[in-house]
């Protein structure tokens, strides 16, 4: 039976490149994924184009291409890669100049693009997914409105010949999954075989954290050589039994539990993975150890896709302003809480107009508050306090840093450390339009 | 004893919503696990961590359970305050969770 083998490059837009270079050298792969795009990332890349129209692509991806491209070309590994973010267009042009300094010849690139659907959100009447208030209620603080586009531009851009495919927002597991579609023949209304292939990309998406990455807790979880952790290997056959592998002699592990894990990061209701391609269904999974680091994957399947595909709308929130300040020794905890109690008061005294804070003691109770964290239990040599606080102008989120800062002379004993940051804060809600209002674009290049 | 004797997990995000898997180390402890810890119990341990509702799903061919915790991340990744702003944190905070023997 027919076989392919396809790995994850990448699990987030600034993660390790050298083993994705080895998945390429070694791992006898026909396909390469990466997945760079995050929620907000694409957000953040449109204020980048919009302040020089080349940009808005992943800012690593000519480092990428220096250590990817030539490996691919030679080994014939096609590259599917959603770093083209909020400018697939310019990433095609920008790889194409890269490959050609490098002096590759016989490649088509592919660009898939059509997610920016901001036109088409301004002037609609879509409502918002989390708040329920129409979107028009974010009047001009929209930057970007993606929509999640699903495998079949891709699909289309193989089955021209391309073997370099570079989208902008696209379902993650769609990246993963197009290949298996084009390879196997696979309808787009196979819902089983659907469900089955966004199951091999929902597990490679995140490329180390199905090898061991994330994963390790020294005594019950260890992880062999984590600084040399290998990247996924999907093998997947034509009737879609497929297990998972990395290359021989990487660091790391795969096993049932590392796959488990995966499979339920960033999963809600089992039954119902929704993507732009299908309604995927993860309850009945099982995992076997097949041998040393390869695992088989089964029971996934699917039923019919939604009919509205999902929109991230990246808008302009608030502003953050933060600062930091450690004390140890003798009392550290008790002249932590005064000093956050003077920030607290003096962001008072200067009129600071304060929509959120948050105070806590980093070694104390900041990760998990002072429930869980149970005060008075332990008595730790050294706390850092951090002021975090929301405000409406970068201005007004200077001054909380300063705050914080200004104790190294006017607050408690022994304050060290100091750091101040202010930010404006990108953030992202959702909408759902209907697929009629969405049409994906593919345009080429080749060398 | 703790849940980390036993078990194991992960945390993931999207949105203001966090989902916490809880994976038995042995398949027999299984029952163990659906047995103590409820949906209800980690909303409770959790206290103003989580503000909506914890909904839990079972896998049990998995040795897991699925915790989908809502308004649980101060807004979500890119607006809240928290330090941990996808609350990754979170699933080591519930393996020191109590709980009987058998």
């Amino acid at each position: 039976m027919k076989s392919i083998r396809i790995g994850s490059g990448a699990g987030y837009s600034g993660d390790r490149i050298e083993p994705a270079a080895e998945l390429a050298a070694k791992g006898n792969i026909k396909y390469l994924c990466l997945e760079c795009l995050a929620e907000r990332t694409i957000a953040i890349d449109q204020q980048a184009r919009l302040k020089d129209p080349a940009l808005g692509y992943d800012p690593l991806l000519l480092e990428r291409w220096k250590q990817l491209l030539p490996i691919c070309l030679k080994n014939k590994v096609t590259i599917i890669t959603n770093m083209g973010a909020a400018n697939p267009l310019s990433a095609m042009a920008k790889t194409k100049e890269a490959a050609q300094q490098m002096g590759l010849k016989g490649l088509k690139i592919a660009a898939v693009h059509g997610d920016d659907v901001v036109e088409e959100i301004r002037k609609g009447s879509c409502t918002l997914d989390e708040t329920g208030e129409p979107v028009s209620s974010l009047g001009d603080k929209i930057l970007s409105a993606n929509a999640y586009l699903g495998a079949a531009p891709i699909v289309e851009a193989l089955k021209n010949g391309a073997n370099i495919i570079i989208t902008g927002r696209v379902a993650d597991p769609a990246l993963f999954m197009a290949p298996l579609i084009h390879e196997f023949g696979w309808a787009m209304d196979d819902w089983h075989k659907l469900g089955i292939g966004t199951g091999v990309g929902h597990l490679l998406e995140c490329a180390g954290q199905v090898c061991g990455g994330y994963y390790a807790d020294p005594g019950k979880k260890d992880v062999p050589s984590p600084e040399l952790l290998g990247f996924p290997i999907a093998e997947v056959s034509e009737d879609g039994s497929f297990n998972i592998s990395k290359v021989e002699g990487s660091g790391g592990l795969v096993n049932t539990h590392t796959c488990t894990e995966q499979l339920l990061y960033e999963l809600h209701d089992p039954t119902s993975y929704k993507t732009p391609d299908v309604v995927a269904d993860f309850s009945k999974v099982t995992f076997t150890q097949l041998g040393k680091d390869k695992v088989a994957a089964s029971g996934f399947t699917g039923r019919a896709k939604p009919d509205t595909l999902k929109v991230s709308i990246g808008y302009i929130d608030s502003y953050i302003g933060e600062g930091q300040m450690s004390y140890g020794g003798a009392g550290a905890v008790e002249r932590a809480r005064l000093a956050v109690d003077i920030v607290r008061k003096r962001l008072r005294l200067i009129g600071l107009n304060i929509l959120e804070e948050k105070y806590e003691l980093i070694g104390v109770n900041s990760l998990h508050g002072e429930a869980i964290s149970a005060p008075g239990s332990h008595n730790p040599y050294e706390a850092r306090i951090r002021a975090c606080v929301r405000v409406g102008s970068m201005k007004e989120a200077a001054l909380v840093g300063n705050e914080v800062e200004a104790l190294y002379v006017n607050g408690p004993a022994g304050g060290a450390g100091a750091f101040k940051a202010s930010r404006q804060v990108v953030a992202v809600l959702s909408t759902f339009i209907p697929r009629s209002l969405v049409k994906p674009v593919l345009a080429y290049e080749e060398i | 004893m703790k849940l980390h004797d036993i078990a194991h997990s992960r945390t993931g995000d999207k949105g203001n919503t966090s989902n916490i898997s809880l994976i038995a180390y042995d398949p027999d402890k299984y029952p163990l696990l659906a047995r103590h810890v409820t949906a209800e119990k980690v909303k409770n341990f959790f206290g103003e961590l989580v503000k909506g509702e914890v909904v839990r799903y079972e896998l049990p061919q998995l040795g897991a359970l699925n915790f989908v915790m809502k308004d649980a991340l101060g807004g979500g990744v890119t607006r809240t305050l928290s330090l941990d702003i996808h609350g990754k944190s979170f699933s080591c905070g519930l393996l020191t969770m109590e709980i009987p023997d058998e």
